[in-house]
């Protein structure tokens, strides 16, 4: 098995794992009980929790990146959502015309702006194998072009992640714009099916919920390999000290690009699992608080250990979707306090706190 | 570190490697020549010309602000001066390289202040030192080898620190940065070594130490140390630099130097009693 490999001396990375195999195979086997069954477990709860993965995918890629590389992307929510709006393209494709105007060729969007054939950058999109190159494409392409500036010229710090803000904040404005071609406000939505199968069946749901598992596994083992890796104990070197890095022989601008482009391809990926099984993408995905709140994952769960990131996420996402539910208003505050008591009381993390009690 | 001074023994690191495109048939391994920088109008460089010979121990003093870590910067790429030349071996014009390339030419320094990788073992502080292939896909598929785990022992034992091997090197004392520091220099297994204050934070034994190391590196290597410790610098029985405003004000042996009356009216009359 040199897939596990990389798990060799991650404690944590194991027990992650373990968890994650045996939440596949439970959640497999209870939506499959009759629905008369209290233990049934509703394609609700599957999608959410499929959801609650692609997120965990986007805390390990942020966490890769500014955990062991140092840097604050404030703007991975981006590369999340064009990896999102990739397959949404794709999504949209497959309606034909089943859309509400009937147009086989052109979403209901295009219609109603009364466009009378598609934009050249949505051709290609109705197949999968394009729309998939396209998810990991534009995010590591954009990432890399960004990157590449942004490296080169030595920004770093508290500067960069206003940048990568930045970034975010403008991409969002434009795709708010009817003009863009992806549906201004509304974004892409009314998907019918994914390579054939129906969104709304059940059995679909299961499968996109294990896709997002095997695929977090995946991106888990790569970071982790990565890490493992001399190639990780740079990307560290560079965090804690980055003109010795230079000075040893390393092109510092090189490993940043590398691994942050790396990061956004997985960003885009999560963005791709993520969109069929919550059935829209639009704009406010790019709204710099979502990329914040990724950040408040990381931290929450705790940095530089990647298995934290995945903790982060989901426990956080766990209680926001109770919290909405309960107080829908309280919700921004209680995230705000969290994470300030996280950076006063607990710089480590959730997973600081308990490697802390086991070593008293 | 008694090994080090063992004559039948030869270290890997202490034989110097050779490297393309350096022409060093000339016998100078460094040249600086007219060199000037300013720092908002503050001239730090000012007509500077410096030599260093292939193998030699040089030191450099001089009183602060005198461009003693300017000079450094400039030379491995940190700092561009506004005007002059500065060449290694008769190719390599290092205006117009920056620090990674500097360095894997074969030029390494030591900061004045010791900046190690924190968070790494002392161990892994050498392998990331560790002269060779330096790109983002050779790190990732890199497996160290066995001589290389030789190599990085041999200089554990160099520097000292072999009971230290797994310790964080956050957690050393200073003088021990120092020396790993020093450790990551032979591991760089540079041509020029650019040795910042080496001996800031030691102990008398743990100086004596570096000077013997320093000497010995010498010969195979061309070190220049900058120092303000004067007793450090005559025990390093080398040609000794004195920089002033920016530019050479005496070269020579310590002996001669401390006898210049211009030496001793800007800097070591002065410093007597720091000395």
């Amino acid at each position: 098995m040199f897939l596990l490999r990389p798990l060799k001396g991650d404690r944590g990375g194991q027990i992650f794992v373990a968890l994650l195999v045996a939440l596949v195979i439970a959640v497999t086997v209870m939506a499959n009980l009759p629905q008369e069954n209290p233990l049934h477990l509703s394609s609700y709860t599957v999608t959410l929790l499929g959801k609650y993965l692609t997120y965990a995918l986007l805390a390990v890629a942020l966490d890769l990146v500014w955990g062991y590389l140092g840097i604050l992307s404030l703007g991975h929510a981006a590369f999340f959502a064009l990896g999102g709006y990739a397959m949404g393209m794709y999504l949209m494709r497959q309606i034909g015309d089943r859309g509400v105007y009937g147009n086989p060729e052109l979403p209901d969007f295009m219609v109603f702006l009364n466009w009378h054939e598609l934009p050249w950058y949505w051709q290609g999109f109705d197949q999968f194998w394009f729309a998939m190159l396209m998810v990991m494409l534009v995010p590591g392409l954009l990432a890399f072009v960004f990157g590449w500036f942004a490296f080169r010229s030595r920004v770093t710090g508290v500067y960069l992640s206003i940048i990568t803000q930045a970034l975010t904040y403008a991409l969002m404005l434009a795709f708010f714009r009817n003009e863009m071609g992806f549906g201004g406000n509304n974004g892409l939505t009314d998907f019918k099916d994914i390579l054939g199968f129906s969104l709304q069946s059940d059995a679909t749901r299961l499968g996109l919920f294990i896709a997002s598992a095997v695929v977090l596994l995946l991106g888990y083992l790569a970071c982790r390999a990565i890490v493992a890796s001399r190639l990780g104990r740079v990307a560290v070197a560079i965090r804690d000290a980055e003109s010795r890095a230079r000075f040893v022989g390393y092109r510092v601008e090189l490993f940043k690009l590398a691994i942050f482009t790396f990061s956004a391809v997985l960003a885009g990926i999560a963005g791709a699992l993520y969109v069929p099984q919550v059935g829209i993408i639009n704009p406010s995905e790019f709204q710099p608080l979502n990329s914040i709140e990724v950040v408040v994952w990381v931290a929450v769960g705790g940095r530089a250990t990647l298995y934290g990131a995945v903790l982060g996420a989901v426990g956080v996402n766990y209680a926001k979707t109770w919290l909405t539910g309960v107080l829908p208003d309280a919700w921004l505050f209680a995230l705000g306090a969290l994470f300030v008591l996280v950076t006063l009381f607990l710089p480590r993390g959730v997973v600081g706190l308990l490697r802390r009690e086991k070593e008293q | 570190m008694s090994d080090i001074l063992r004559r039948d023994r030869v270290f890997d690191f202490m034989v110097a490697r050779e490297v393309e495109d350096l022409d060093l048939s000339h016998g100078t391994v460094l040249y600086m020549e007219d060199v000037s920088v300013s720092f908002d109008g503050f001239k730090a460089i000012n007509g500077l010309n410096f030599y260093v010979d292939t193998g030699e121990l040089r030191c450099v003093i001089g009183p602060n602000g005198a461009g003693k870590t300017t000079m450094m910067d400039i030379i491995t790429g940190k700092t561009r001066p506004d005007t002059g030349s500065c060449w290694f071996g008769q190719r390599l014009n290092l205006l117009q390289m920056d620090e990674p390339e500097i360095a894997q030419a074969g030029i390494g320094r030591k900061f004045q202040k010791p900046t190690v990788f924190e968070h790494h073992s002392v161990f892994e502080n050498l392998e990331l030192a560790m002269a060779g292939p330096k790109t983002v896909w050779s790190t990732l598929t890199a497996r160290l080898t066995p001589e290389e785990k030789g190599q990085i022992e041999e200089v554990l034992e160099v520097i000292g620190l072999q009971d230290e091997s797994g310790r964080r090197a956050g957690s050393l004392s200073h003088g021990q940065k120092q020396w790993l520091e020093i450790g990551m220099l032979l591991m760089q297994d540079p041509l020029l070594l650019l040795v910042d204050e080496p001996a800031a934070g030691m102990t008398h034994q743990e100086m004596d130490r570096t000077v013997a190391l320093l000497k010995s590196l010498a010969g195979k290597h061309s070190v220049v140390v900058v120092e303000h410790d004067m007793d450090f610098v005559r025990s390093l029985e080398s040609r000794v630099t004195v920089l002033h405003q920016g530019g050479v004000l005496a070269e020579g042996s310590m002996d001669q130097v401390q006898n210049d009356p211009r030496v001793i009216e800007v800097y070591l009359g002065g410093a007597d009693a720091e000395g």
